[in-house]
């Protein structure tokens, strides 16, 4: 059969179609392509501008532009680890709380609080941090470096205006809480009651019930859920650039006044006094966050793929 | 293994709703005892409060005595979790654990049980669980895989493999075969009288030729109206109760001139 045949045969049998769902059908399309549309005027905005600042001769740009992006990288992925570490387990214990321990009426309420704390902007979690959080933070960092000094991340000597990385995660850790709980929340909720029982029916207590059915069937949640608050983490700007007192260094002392800094709040307390090859090197670390986001996004799927066939889906 | 189950004036309750009103039964130990009726009219509520199943609805209480073998299993120091490794259920949708292997779905209950348990223990209950489900056959060589790649069936077949690892006492069917089609159907109706040499086995059915297969006894509930409670109105040898019931509700039913 050649091709032209084919072409004539699809064209006399051309399904009959309402308006209506062309017109969706258009939309829907539309819509998926302007995604793609904006996402590749983002991407190659930030390719175009930041060429000049790869390229840049030794001369222009003392160091290269590795040396200059590459604590910002540390910084940025250091605090958002840590912002995720501390606060992934309180989220998921914060929504099986609300999910299956809390009476219906107290884990309503405590539902609404948690979506008004995603609510807060992150301006307010700066100044929290910076007023308040980093100055009560002293005494904890001397304590720590003096106790448990011998853990390179206490190292010390403790910063006297708290302005570190360790509170730079803790904040951080606060503005991702909400979202990853309220995630995490909606998939435990989902839980096929079919599973639940089953485990109850062979003698599980409620946590081991949870472990059983529940936290096997939400685990793409939490997985999804951390990976949108690590975004949020890796891109927060305001906080970071409120509380962090940057001097560059590279090191895994969070309580010491030698922090890092990150990117994002890095091109916001920069930018305004940029100019020429700079305004390309700050967009270029923009770049690098970019992708760091989008590696970290591609990673999060692929963990969800990979145990597709144990999901509990089919 | 296979103890029996006696109720004594049980009424169950939903909050103030008074669901099943002065059940008095005595299940023998390794029997099949079906319980037909209408729907609505309590078989299920009775069955899962066996088993304590059913406190998982907030309000749900009893009063009067249920015993297994004459402990009472409402009793004041009685952990329902306890009640519920003694007693397993089988489910009316096959409820294998989707994230769970095969092997690991058989070996659930053994972990929240035995948490020592060796390899080769292991090994040997898989084996003598698929073997009693009549599933051992047609898994062996895919243990590893997800329980839930299974047919209907045989999923079903894992769910009875899954609750007779722990060697229960007694087990409890709630419509095990309603979701399923007449072979695999009539694959688990072999599989429980297989099974009653070993447990005590009670059925919830909506199928009366199903009862009127697998089961030695048979309990009629019924239900006077939309918000009454349900009641047993007769307990009897299966061939009677289908034959010669002494109710004449139950002849209705059984019948079909019901309603």
């Amino acid at each position: 059969m050649t091709t032209t045949e084919v072409k004539s045969e699809q064209k006399a049998a051309k399904p009959v179609t309402q308006l209506g769902d062309r017109i969706f059908a258009g939309s829907a399309k539309g819509a998926g392509i302007a995604i793609l549309v904006v996402l590749a005027g983002v991407a190659s905005f930030l390719l175009i501008e930041a060429f000049p600042a790869v390229t840049a001769p030794e001369s222009e740009l003392p160091g290269g532009l590795v040396a200059y992006v590459g604590p910002l990288i540390f910084g940025t992925l250091l605090g958002a680890v840590i912002a995720l570490v501390v606060a992934t387990p309180a989220a998921v214990a914060v929504a099986l709380f609300i999910s299956h321990y809390a009476p219906r009426r107290l884990s309503q309420g405590l539902s609404y609080i948690v979506d008004l704390l995603a609510a807060v902007p992150s301006i307010v979690y700066g100044l929290w941090g910076a007023w308040t959080l980093a100055p009560l933070s002293v005494p904890l960092s001397n304590w720590l470096t003096d106790n448990l000094g011998w853990i390179p991340l206490f190292a010390g000597p403790a910063s006297t205006t708290g302005r570190t990385m360790m509170v730079v995660g803790l904040v951080l850790a606060v503005m991702i809480l909400p979202i990853i709980t309220a995630v995490a929340r909606e998939v435990f909720l989902q839980t096929p009651s079919l599973h639940e029982e089953a485990a109850l029916a062979l003698g599980a207590t409620r946590w081991e019930m949870i472990r059983m059915a529940v936290l096997p069937f939400g685990r793409s949640g939490i997985i999804s859920g951390a990976m949108l608050g690590l975004g949020r983490a890796l891109g927060e700007t305001m906080a970071v650039a409120m509380i962090l007192s940057v001097s560059g260094a590279v090191t895994f002392n969070l309580i010491s006044s030698e922090n890092p800094g990150t990117i994002a709040a890095n091109i916001a307390l920069q930018f305004p006094e940029a100019s020429g090859i700079t305004v390309n090197v700050l967009i270029a670390s923009g770049l690098v966050l970019f992708v760091i986001t989008l590696l970290v996004n591609m990673l999060a799927r692929y963990i969800v793929e990979r145990r597709r066939d144990f999901s509990g889906a089919n | 293994m296979g103890k029996s189950v006696e109720a004594k004036d049980l009424n169950i309750y939903y909050g103030s709703f008074l669901a099943v009103e002065g059940v008095n039964m005595t299940i023998k130990p390794k029997t099949v005892t079906a319980l037909i009726g209408p729907s609505g009219c309590g078989k299920s509520t009775f069955l899962r409060s066996i088993n304590r199943m059913h406190e998982n609805i907030p309000g749900a209480r009893v009063e009067g005595r249920l015993e297994l073998d004459g402990q009472d299993l409402y009793g004041a120091n009685v952990d329902p979790v306890g009640v519920r490794r003694q007693i397993g259920m089988v489910f009316q949708r096959p409820n294998p654990f989707p994230t769970m292997s095969i092997y690991d779905n058989v070996i659930a209950g053994m972990k929240l049980n035995n948490k020592k348990a060796s390899k080769s223990e292991l090994d040997d209950t898989v084996e003598r669980s698929l073997r009693g489900a009549n599933l051992w056959n047609e898994v062996k060589d895919r243990l590893e895989k997800p329980g839930s790649g299974l047919s209907g069936g045989q999923q079903q077949r894992l769910c009875i493999a899954r609750a007779i690892a722990v060697r229960p006492d007694v087990l409890l069917m709630d419509e095990p075969c309603s979701a399923l089609d007449p072979i695999s159907t009539l694959a688990i109706e072999d599989l429980i009288n297989e099974l009653k040499n070993d447990y005590t086995i009670v059925i919830v059915t909506h199928n009366m030729q199903q009862a009127a297969r697998v089961s030695d006894f048979t309990g009629f509930f019924n239900i006077e109206g939309t918000g009454k409670p349900g009641k047993l109105v007769e307990l009897d040898e299966t061939k009677t109760i289908f034959s010669q019931p002494k109710q004449k509700a139950t002849e209705d039913y059984v019948s079909g001139r019901f309603g």
